[in-house]
């Protein structure tokens, strides 16, 4: 007997009523144990007795088929980061499982808790290179937090069980569990124990006082204490411990773009967005600021520029709960390794309450001058063309800073993060770390299952939304009411930015002939409109909104507009460039 | 031993990291990936059933920066089926390997030279064939690189050193450690 199983017998709870089913039933009774009730699929050979037993199940068990598993994948994304809960996809094996390997990896970077299931040949194929077989658990190993093969039906429960508890403790992340076709197949008396320990595996530290006591004493001898946050914040569910912090301790607080509604856009406190395209004062300030307090955020290149000249005059308190993000990029003075909900408590009873008048009004100052150079004329252009800044402005402005703001990657998200008013906490998806294009339709489209009284918008650029566009047949198949906006350029836009600003304006390979987007949403079955003018954009995406099922709006926009600020790849925060 | 004791140093030196697991399928590979990702050779990796019974321990040679070898060790532990990971400066633990030497016995016309290298360097023969003699040697690579040099002259048909195995010199054992570590987290 293994360690692990020695220690965790003695943690097992309950245990249904033991009775005989195929692994395939196994693998769906143990889905319902863990409270699931939406799949994101598509089948295929491996995988086929799983998808034989769903047809059974389509009461307690629903489930959406995509039209591609990278569609699967991130409509599973989507629908955890939403939830909080995690999001589970199908798959069959060979390109079926290779296919969810983009989306994996997102995963794994923006720590979202996913169970992937995947067919596998059956178990006497294994490694003689059988039809549609892939090393998935080899090809998966880089970019999973765990993963487990099965090859016999009775490890089908523990499998799962345990693949729900490592995706969803300590720093969430994506699991994946491949079934051999005969394990599926075969029968077992299944019971069901959930798990709740695993002897080698440690996702929450214990919260060591005098870490917090550390950081407290930097806090309140601080001048200019300055605060960063980032998912972390929301994957704990601590934005209200968060809040009564920022408030207490009065600091100014800046977000990575994963931490993006986790205090609501206008609190007085939040001073906006951190990295390459965030904002002036937040960047500047970064090398100004006596101690940073960074919050479940890893100090990603994207937000930190060169680490040689980032924040060197500064003592750094860093709470994460994952160890291994500690003094990775920048040397923590006080390291709290811990959940933050619960390192907040402790820290708010231990910090005294002040106010940096002076210190927060020189963000003030520096947002004065990024609005006078930047934000004014993106929000409200004079340009013929319609600019992107204010196409997010009337959204936010008409769905009152409440709806759920999926966006992809490029220079729509960069704008979209910079412009949307959050005023609903735990709003903003996107892909973060690895920066997915292709990623928000499908992951609107599962926020919007997982949130389906909510408003969910979908902000994308015309190069991502061709990476998935397939995906209008799911939604139009299911009437998922997601509402679409194609902020288009004709280009790639953010790559034609450096093209412009880094090489010499060469634009290789950027220009895009695009098709008829309303045509093709159209004959999707998807209301569609397109907008080229300032004077029907209020129109246009009032009427959307109000569209009762799934809309898409094409929204024309300047072909060569830049997002402003930047801090150049490499650079240092304090050469943020205003224009 | 707690590595920051040598946060100081910044050249590349020889670091051991023990890693102790689940004996868990693929395991080996998941632990690899760590330090391919970032571009770093593995010296060498001798993987054993340790002093506790179902817990194996990796033992990894590396040449590196003491930050690497510390942001290593840390993504080695996070992995679920690792038990605990750390580190050690060569001068910390007591450490061996093992090499074996095949002669032909057609090259030994002297056989008491043979013998007297053998005795010298503390090595052994292993086995004696009517083609060949097998010679056995444990003890630091240049210990068995030496041997290796004195033997050359005699044709050596076939050489083999083994993986570095390394025990650290402090008293701590891996049961309090594991103990501590389960008490350190909720």
């Amino acid at each position: 007997m293994s360690l692990a199983t020695e220690l965790t017998e003695k943690e097992i709870k309950t245990t249904t009523e033991k009775k005989i089913v195929t692994g395939a039933q196994g693998v769906l009774l143990s889905l319902l144990e863990e409270g699931v009730d939406t799949i994101f699929g598509y089948p295929g050979g491996a995988i086929m007795p799983i998808y034989d037993a769903l047809y059974d199940f389509s009461d307690s068990l629903k489930h959406y088929l995509v039209r591609h598993e990278q569609g699967g994948i991130h409509a599973a994304q989507g629908y955890a980061r939403i939830t909080g809960r995690p999001g589970v996809c199908f798959a069959t094996s060979g390109p079926g499982a290779t296919n969810l390997i983009t989306g994996i990896a997102d995963a794994q970077i923006d720590s979202t808790p996913l169970v992937c299931i995947t067919g596998q040949v059956f178990s006497h194929l294994l490694g003689t290179d059988a039809f549609q077989e892939t090393d998935v658990i080899g090809v998966t190993m880089p970019v999973t937090k765990w993963s487990y093969q099965v090859t016999r039906a009775e490890e089908i429960p523990e499998a799962i069980a345990k693949a729900f508890y490592i995706a969803s403790s300590g720093r969430p992340g994506p699991v994946l569990i491949d079934i051999t076709k005969d394990a599926q197949n075969a029968s077992f008396e299944f019971g069901y124990k959930k798990w709740k320990k695993i002897a080698s595996y440690f996702p929450k530290p214990k919260l060591n006082l005098s870490a917090v006591q550390a950081a407290a004493d930097l806090i309140n001898q601080a001048k200019k204490p300055f605060i960063l946050w980032g998912q972390g914040i929301l994957l704990s569910h601590a934005e209200e411990e968060f809040k009564a912090f920022v408030e207490k301790a009065g600091i100014p607080a800046a977000w990575t773009i994963l931490g993006l509604s986790g205090l609501p856009t206008e609190h007085p406190l939040n001073v906006g967005m951190l990295g390459m395209h965030g904002n002036y004062g937040p960047n500047l300030k970064t090398n100004e600021a006596d101690v940073i307090i960074a919050i479940g955020m890893r100090f990603d290149d994207r937000v930190t520029g060169d680490l040689k000249r980032y924040a060197k005059q500064a003592k750094i308190i860093h709470i994460e709960i994952d160890q291994a993000e500690i003094n990775k990029n920048v040397r923590a003075t006080v390291a709290v390794n811990a959940d933050a909900k619960e390192a907040l408590q402790a820290l708010t009873t231990l910090v005294e309450e002040k106010q940096h008048k002076a210190w927060v009004q020189t963000f003030k100052d520096c947002y004065e001058i990024e609005y006078n150079k930047v934000i004014r004329d993106k929000l409200y252009p004079s340009t013929d063309k319609l600019q992107m800044g204010e196409a997010i402005r009337v959204i936010s402005e008409q769905t009152d800073g409440q709806a759920v703001l999926v966006t992809d990657v490029g220079q729509h998200q960069m704008m979209s993060m910079r412009y949307y008013n959050f005023k609903q906490l735990n709003s903003n998806i996107t892909s973060g770390g690895a920066g997915t294009m292709g990623f928000c339709l499908p992951a609107a489209m599962g926020a919007k299952v997982g949130a389906p009284d909510r408003q969910v918008v979908a902000v994308i650029g015309d190069g991502g939304f061709q990476m998935t566009i397939q995906e209008l047949g799911c939604i139009f198949q299911y009437q998922i009411g997601v509402k679409i906006v194609i902020l288009n350029n004709n280009f790639l836009g953010m790559v034609r930015q450096w093209q412009q600003l880094f090489h010499q304006k060469r634009y290789s390979f950027t220009e895009m002939v695009n098709p008829d987007f309303v045509g093709i949403s159209k004959a999707y079955g998807i209301e569609a409109s397109k907008v080229t003018d300032r004077d029907n954009l209020q129109a246009e995406v009032k009427k959307m909104l109000e569209h009762d099922g799934p809309y898409l709006l094409e929204v024309v926009v300047e072909t060569e507009e830049n997002v402003f600020p930047m801090v150049p790849a490499g650079d240092s925060v304090a050469n943020i460039r205003l224009e | 031993m707690d590595y920051n004791e040598f946060a100081s140093e910044s050249e590349e030196k020889n670091y051991t990291i023990f890693a102790f697991t689940e004996n868990k399928v693929g395991l080996l590979n998941r632990i690899i990936i760590i330090f391919t990702r970032r571009h770093i050779n593995i010296e060498s990796i001798t993987v054993s059933e340790s002093e506790v019974r179902g817990v194996y321990r990796y033992t990894i040679i590396i040449r590196s920066k003491l930050e690497t070898v510390e942001k290593l060790v840390k993504q080695i532990a996070k992995q679920v089926d690792v038990l605990r990971a750390s580190f050690y400066p060569e001068e910390a633990t007591v450490f061996q390997e093992l090499a074996m030497y095949k002669i032909p016995m057609s090259s030994i016309v002297n056989a008491s030279e043979v013998e007297k290298i053998v005795r010298d360097s503390h090595a052994r023969i292993l086995t004696v064939d009517p083609e060949y003699i097998i010679i056995e040697k444990t003890g630091h690579q240049e210990e068995t690189q030496e041997l290796f040099e004195k033997l050359a002259p005699f044709g050596i048909l076939q050489f083999v050193r083994s993986g570095r195995v390394a025990i650290t010199k402090h008293m701590k054992d891996l049961r309090t450690y594991l103990r501590e570590q389960a008490e350190a987290y909720s």
